[in-house]
């Protein structure tokens, strides 16, 4: 299991401080969505594979995939960067669990993904490749952009129309989606969904794994709330 | 690195699922000295299933802990024989398992008994629809054995994986409220059916209301403490939704480790050897006998394991890839139709429907067992006038409340971003409150969907790949929008606020990034004519009479149920003709 013992005193001081901004205040500027101060004060974690500016671009670009706001959790707040970063080193992050042998060919997008790129390639080369082409846009680091203009940018890159080579921008976007998706909703061990607060959000009990009881209960709402494999010792 | 020669056996088993652990148990109780080669590592409850890890979505579903280790093969996927055929890099749309259990460690759990007329499809629908009806690209074929021969084997099948269900008609009595279009059987399940989450019976009060006959999913998830007739034991069900990708924590899931493996280690005449990667099964100057196999063990040693018989027993496709690479057979040719090895690849047809509900409506779709739910058979296999519809086969149609998890996530109202704000709040607001329903629905085998040997592509030991060339036709179009057409009344009944309605449109290609189901079949096919089936009806080789080649390869067409109970089956039925007829008198079971 990866270590996650660091402590993220400051990141929580600052989180207890945006708790009393009234919520519907919350989205967009009002929160450090992203911006360089914001993905630096990540001190309490140093990333292992993420440059600096790498961090900030993870930072920046998760914070608008999952927005903080008066619904639930952001993927800031719950370290779905941190559990991108540890991702990246183990045999994932390295395209082990993936067939890489060659050639590798253009083909239909149904027949899936064809790209020599492991993991922590099409983070590396897709992040300079994108502030790349930001910068060419709009003068400016994706980091530096709004919360409106990420945005756009996103949007763009989500329908492959953000020119970048050699990873597409569309097929960029979708590994961080899946990893932001992966960070927010998996067991805390891994890193990410702090305190569980995505499970809260939605209601999964985590790995509760007895329902015993609670097989049908007729449209009523379970009652507990969710427990992590962290909790049972491990 | 040697080449190394083991003590002769009687036997050599392929693979170590489902299949090759029931051919396991019947040889070695026929007295013959077995090996069983798994290409996987060890596998069991503990670790793999142990609590609390196993309860870990990531590790799991997500990065594919007990399904097949692609860095080191896979196969190559192309929609048409002109095509170039591509990896299939990440799994998505089928999860091929590895590893002691195969995929039986990792199933679901739904168990079923293939219908009497699906066993004889092509003279059924020729006597019911007359010969026109079976256009000339679905080469259909029937089976070679009866509901009635493999009876038995179907009901031995369920005593040993403890299944929980209710039976309709037991001996030609009316039992209870079972499957009205459910075949006689000769035994009840052995455990009474599990219990309905909410969502089985908002499916089932829905189904009735439109005129349906919703019944429980028959399951290998034990709904009672059970011992099977091998002495393994089980463990009520605690429907924690941990069973498809994962290992039952509880022993209440059927496996090949829970469920038999336990007797077969008491067995003094049994070995099972764990990441030998089988390479090829020698045949002798004739081409007609089989000598042994030739395996890859963990330290890189060629190892030969000479056998008198060889059980042919890897995953549906994989069985076709080792008599491709054993040149055992003639290949299939697209374009002749002639040819057996790698004949009639079929799969399934899943089409969706989610229904929504308010928020003081919970459904609790994290609750469930993966054979659990509730289905309707009345548009599955001939159950319904195929006449005026222009399609073939059908499909069961079900709420199969297996435990959604979050990273993949539960179904979305349409039109719902894939992320930033809208995207968090739609999740937040319709995980607990939908029902998500499917059409299970048969695939027929069609000239151009067949597998051969990838020209490029090689996987860790040099080996060309398996190429699978398969896409959707124009049969399954048809039928996945009659089938999502008649689900809609059942999910409309439900007056939910919304649905959303997931079926293939015509010309859609299969797409190998979404989850369709890792139920393949054909490419070894069994049969009546030795130049249209590679296996005779005992799954007995027609060109290698010491060969028996089990598993979903053998069917002839893609079913509407989920094939391990059929599997199963079919492989006591094999196992009987070897123990019964084959040892005593070696040689082909079915004349030439």
């Amino acid at each position: 299991m990866p270590d996650t013992k660091w402590t993220p005193s400051r990141r929580a001081f600052l989180l207890a401080t945006v708790a009393t901004i009234p919520a519907v205040t919350l989205s967009g500027s009002l929160l450090p969505s992203g911006s360089k101060a914001f993905a630096a004060d990540q001190a309490g974690y140093t990333p292992v594979f993420f440059t600096q500016s790498e961090w900030a671009f993870v930072n920046a670009f998760v914070d608008r995939l999952i927005p903080a706001d008066a619904e639930g959790p952001g993927a800031l707040e719950l370290n779905v960067p941190v559990f991108i970063d540890l991702q990246m080193g183990l045999p994932y992050g390295y395209g082990k669990l993936w067939y890489m042998g060659g050639p590798f060919r253009t083909a239909a997008p149904s027949l899936g993904y064809q790209l020599p790129y492991a993991p922590r390639d099409i983070y590396r080369n897709g992040i300079a490749a994108a502030e790349q082409a930001i910068q060419q846009a709009y003068g400016k680091s994706f980091t530096d952009l709004d919360a409106t203009t990420r945005d756009e940018v996103i949007a763009h890159m989500q329908k492959g129309k953000l020119a970048m080579a050699p990873v597409p921008s569309d097929m960029f976007f979708g590994q961080i989606l899946q990893n932001t998706h992966e960070g927010y909703f998996s067991d805390p061990v891994h890193g990410g969904n702090l305190g569980m607060g995505a499970w809260k959000m939605i209601g999964f009990p985590g790995a509760r794994a007895d329902y015993t009881d609670w097989i049908n209960q007729n449209g009523a709402q379970y009652p507990y709330g969710p427990v992590s494999i962290k909790d049972q010792g491990i | 690195m040697a080449d190394l020669t083991m003590p002769h056996v009687d036997a050599v088993i392929i693979g170590f699922g489902w299949t090759g652990a029931i051919m396991a148990k019947e040889l070695t109780q026929a007295g013959l000295k077995v090996v069983a080669l798994e290409r996987g590592p060890n596998r069991d409850t503990y670790p793999q299933g142990a609590y609390p890890t196993s309860i870990d979505e990531l590790t799991y579903n997500t990065r594919s802990k007990l399904f097949q280790d692609m860095s080191k093969s896979t196969l190559t996927i192309r929609h048409k024989p002109s095509d170039q055929a591509v990896p299939y890099r990440q799994l998505a749309a089928f999860l091929p398992g590895t590893g002691v259990g195969g995929a039986g460690l990792h199933w679901s759990g739904c168990h079923w008994r293939v219908t009497p007329e699906e066993l004889k499809i092509r003279s059924h629908y020729e006597e019911r629809y007359g010969k026109a009806f079976i256009p000339d690209e679905i080469p259909l074929q029937d089976w070679g054995v009866s509901y009635e021969e493999l009876e038995p084997h179907f009901s031995f099948a369920e005593q040993v994986f403890g299944t929980s269900g209710q039976a309709y008609k037991v001996n030609g009595e009316i039992v209870g409220p079972g499957n009205p279009f459910d075949a006689d059987r000769s035994t009840p399940f052995p455990l009474p059916p599990m219990k309905n989450p909410y969502s089985a019976e908002l499916f089932k009060q829905a189904a009735t209301e439109v005129g349906y006959h919703p019944f429980s999913i028959p399951a290998a998830n034990a709904s009672g403490v059970y011992t099977n007739p091998y002495g393994c034991q089980m463990a009520p069900c605690t429907f924690c939704g941990f069973c498809s990708g994962y290992a039952c924590y509880n022993y209440s899931k059927a496996s090949p480790n829970v469920n038999i493996l336990p007797a077969l280690r008491q067995v003094p005449n049994f070995e099972l050897r764990a990441k030998c990667d089988v390479v090829l099964i020698e045949t002798d100057s004739t081409g007609t006998k089989a000598t042994g196999v030739i395996y890859v063990d963990e330290k890189g040693n060629r190892v030969t394991q000479p056998a008198d018989l060889v059980i042919l027993g890897a995953f549906a496709y994989n069985n076709a890839y080792m008599m491709l690479l054993s040149k055992i057979g003639t290949p299939y040719d697209p374009t002749t139709g002639e040819g057996t090895i790698g004949k009639n690849f079929c799969y399934q047809n899943e089409n969706s429907i989610a229904a929504f509900f308010d928020g003081d409506k919970f459904t609790n779709p994290f609750v469930g067992a993966g054979g659990n739910g509730i289905a309707c058979d009345d548009f599955n296999a001939d159950h319904f006038d195929h006449g005026p519809l222009g399609f073939i086969g059908g499909a069961p149609m079900w709420v199969n409340q297996a435990g959604t998890k979050p990273i993949g996530g539960g179904p979305l109202p349409a039109g719902t971003p894939s992320w930033g704000s809208a995207w968090k709040k739609a999740v937040k607001d319709n995980y607990t409150h939908v029902v998500s329903m499917n059409a299970h629905g048969t695939n027929m085998p069609d000239r151009e969907n067949y597998l051969d040997l990838d020209p490029d592509y090689t996987d860790y030991l040099g080996r060309p790949l398996l190429r699978l060339t398969f896409n959707w036709h124009d049969n399954d179009y048809k039928m996945a929008n009659f089938m999502v057409d008649k689900m809609g009344a059942i999910a409309k009944a439900m007056n939910p606020k919304a649905m959303k309605v997931s079926a293939k449109k015509p010309g859609e290609p299969f797409d190998t990034r979404h989850y369709q189901t890792t139920h393949m079949g054909g490419g070894v096919i069994m049969g009546t004519d030795p130049t249209k089936s590679a296996v005779n009806r005992y799954l007995q080789s027609w060109d290698v009479s010491n060969l028996f080649v089990v598993g979903s390869s053998a069917f002839p067409q893609g079913l509407g149920y989920n094939p391990t109970g059929t599997v199963a089956a079919l492989t006591y039925w094999s196992a009987k003709a070897i123990r019964e007829q084959y040892l005593k008198n070696p040689g082909p079971l079915v004349p030439v």
